[in-house]
């Protein structure tokens, strides 16, 4: 059996780890359950410190939009606020509702944030820094980040309360509705490429900035609006973020819960919002390509550039109702992205590209 | 297989709900999410204001008054002082006069202000709200600066007003309006033009004239359903036939109108303050006037524009120092008794926007 982890092209930290505990003599698959448990420590570890960063980080951005400082009491500007805030929601009472169903409103969260999690297996961080490289990545990306809308809508059932119902059912249709312009964005690259491997796109994006997607095709720059767009409203943020609309739905699908279980929503809205910009950068602008500084530095930089693009999204435009966000995926993004992906067809078809 | 039902559903949308400004509660009975009934159900404000006048000295009553409407205390102050100016005929000096319209002006303002804000954040745009609040911060330092009060004035007084403003007053106003002014395109240039604030906005919640006349509405949602009536022009009270400015009005009466005319009343008010200021005579800022006056036997009715349409006391006095019987009138109660005729058949998140617009603040309503 083949195993998808390719250890030579990993950093010479992880060759090593490997070597190590392959010279123990474990027998292979348990070798492989050890190595995939410690690489699943660490991108969850690293995950983790990320999304509590990016809820400081908006946080701030949020402050000074709106002439206001923002957390200041925690260290220097705050920085470990969120840190704070994360230890207090351990601690509070997790208030259940009698009237709830049991295993659904248990197990909404955990579906939640593993979802969040499981599309990090085959994001490429930097040059070999990647768990696995499968063959189907995008493909892989696309089908479990989708399953956070049955979380939502978990949650929305097992609260038994109207509010939540109507959250969950919003993000359900919400889900539906934008997964195909995203799905039809990301193909044009595809298309382009040729493979659906991460490590792939990415490199095929090498060699200078003219050769990132969104400069380098033509149809690459509409690809990219109609993705964020349709990404925006994957990570059910503002204007997008009808499922939780706090001024119609008070919290929407998350209005019955409190502590810890509230914090995994939280922290997987975040993690799902770096997942979106992660995929907006392999696909568009090159992943970890760039000059002089190591490529997970590059990686995470252009990331966190798309993260305050959705951010300062947030913090500027009023919310979408939500027949107006189906009509405008249904009637205008749906048919430019199908329309895009005709264009970029007969692009390849044709050559007309460097 | 069994055939697919749906019912109707009720879901209540209060008392505590982020968007329904104080503890309204309305029962919306819901098909998915369109709203086919709303009932309001009021009165969990409920402090017996009207009640609580009968025990008190017409003096006294100032301050009970400032807890009537108290986005803008002093049309309130300003409403009982005329009502029992009018019944004991007591005249007010020409600077006390000037000095009413001034604080009056400068509370319409901060109103729209909260106003603007407090609409934009109920549509999902949070930034605005941060960014009306700081305009109205200058105002309120202006009311602290006066009165020493910022939110509760009690500064308009039977006869006229309770302290004369200090030196720095007219330049620190002057130099608010100018801020104002010059962000008010910023306020513009974020929502005005915002093609999801006008696909949010236009043409929802279209209230018909004659259904708000029906009910009583009055104020800038009226007016935004194209009913040219003001009465600080109508019926004028205090000095405003002085002054040059006109009423806004609107011809929809949708929610992007009544959001509109919000903003062309704060330029109206800003035109208004500053003629004032520059007009303002010297003089005495109240007339002698005993602390417990007894008006002669009779009865009453004041009224003013507030930000939220009419605003009137009617007081019955036997001729004792404390009135017989004091009823209180709000904008906001003939605006949430309308509601439920022109905001059904929308989705929930228009129901929102309609009651932002509606500019309702409960204490109003319950009293």
């Amino acid at each position: 059996m083949i195993w998808p982890i390719a250890s030579a092209e990993l950093l010479p930290l992880f060759s090593y780890l490997y070597e190590l505990l392959e010279s123990t003599g474990l027998p292979q698959p348990w070798l492989a359950v050890v190595v995939y448990t410690f690489l699943a420590a660490l991108v969850f570890g690293v995950l983790s410190l990320l999304a509590l960063f990016l809820v400081w980080w908006e946080r701030k951005i949020a402050a000074h939009i709106q002439q206001r400082f923002g957390p200041m009491r925690h260290g220097w500007h705050g920085w470990y606020q969120t840190i704070m805030d994360a230890v207090k929601l351990l601690q509070k009472e997790d208030i259940r509702v009698a009237t709830r169903d049991k295993t659904v409103f248990f197990w909404a969260p955990v579906v939640c944030f593993v979802a969040a999690f499981l599309a990090y297996v085959t994001i490429p961080f930097g040059e070999g820094l990647i768990v696995a490289d499968l063959n189907i990545g995008i493909l892989y990306i696309m089908a479990v980040t989708t399953f956070t809308v049955i979380s939502l809508l978990m949650a929305g059932w097992g609260s038994n309360n109207k509010y939540a119902l109507l959250g969950g059912m919003r993000s359900a249709a919400q889900v539906v509705s934008y997964e195909v312009p995203m799905v039809a964005s990301i193909l044009v690259v595809v298309l382009f490429v040729g493979s659906l491997s991460m490590v792939d796109i990415v490199q095929a994006q090498a060699g200078g900035i003219w050769n990132w997607y969104i400069f380098r095709l033509p149809y690459g720059p509409i690809a990219f609006c109609t993705y964020i767009i349709a990404a925006t409203a994957e990570a059910n943020r503002t204007p997008f973020d009808i499922p939780e609309a706090e001024q119609e739905l008070v919290a929407g699908f998350n209005v019955e819960y409190s502590g810890m279980k509230f914090a995994m929503f939280f922290l997987a809205e975040f993690v799902n919002a770096f997942t979106v910009s992660a995929i907006a950068v392999i696909l568009f602008f090159g992943g970890w390509h760039g000059a002089l500084l190591p490529s997970w530095m590059w990686f995470l930089g252009k990331t966190f550039g798309i993260v305050l693009l959705l951010m300062l999204f947030r913090w500027t435009y009023p919310r979408l109702r939500v027949d107006q966000l189906m009509e405008f995926s249904w009637k205008f993004l749906v048919p430019v992205t199908f329309a895009n992906i005709i264009i970029a067809a007969w692009f390849k078809y044709a050559g007309w590209y460097w | 297989m069994p055939e697919l039902r749906t019912e109707e559903f009720q879901i209540n949308m209060g008392p505590h709900h982020p968007s329904t400004h104080g503890v309204c509660r309305l029962i919306l009975t819901m098909d998915g999410e369109k709203i086919v009934k709303i009932e309001p159900v009021i009165g969990y404000l409920h402090r017996a204001l009207e009640k609580i006048c009968e025990n008190r000295t017409y003096a006294q009553c100032i301050p009970v008054t400032d807890r009537f409407e108290y986005v803008t205390a002093m049309s309130c102050n300003q409403v009982f002082s005329m009502a029992a100016e009018r019944l004991a005929g007591i005249e007010v000096p020409e600077r006390a006069e000037y000095l009413r319209v001034i604080m009056l002006e400068l509370n319409r303002i901060a109103s729209h202000l909260i106003f603007y804000g407090v609409t934009a954040m109920d549509l999902g745009a949070l930034t605005p709200f941060l960014y009306g609040l700081r305009e109205r911060e200058a105002i309120i330092d202006l009311f602290e600066m006066t009165c020493g009060q910022r939110l509760t004035y009690n500064y308009i007084r039977v006869g006229g007003v309770a302290r004369d403003i200090p030196k720095e007053f007219i330049p620190k106003c002057h130099e608010a309006l100018d801020t104002i002014t010059e962000k008010m395109s910023d306020y513009e240039g974020l929502l005005n033009e915002n093609p999801i604030w006008l696909v949010r906005t236009k043409g929802v919640g279209v209230m018909p004239a004659k259904l708000g006349i029906d009910y009583g509405v009055s104020g800038p949602v009226l007016r935004a359903s194209g009913v040219d009536y003001d009465i600080r022009r109508d019926d004028p009270y205090s000095i405003y036939d002085k002054f040059d400015w006109k009423p806004s009005v609107r011809q929809n009466g949708d929610c992007f109108d009544r959001y509109l005319i919000r903003l062309d009343e704060i330029k109206q008010s800003i035109k208004i303050v500053k003629q004032a200021l520059d007009g303002l005579p010297e003089g005495d800022i109240k007339a002698k006037v005993s602390p417990n006056f007894k008006p002669p036997a009779g009865e009453v009715y004041a009224r003013v524009e507030n930000s939220r349409g009419e605003l009137g006391i009617y007081i019955q006095s036997d001729g004792g120092k404390k009135p017989l019987r004091v009823k209180m009138r709000g904008g906001s109660y003939c605006q949430l008794q309308a509601l439920p005729y022109f905001g059904t058949d929308c989705f929930i998140a228009d129901l929102v926007a309609i009651f932002a617009t509606l500019d309702i603040i409960l204490p109003e309503v319950d009293r």
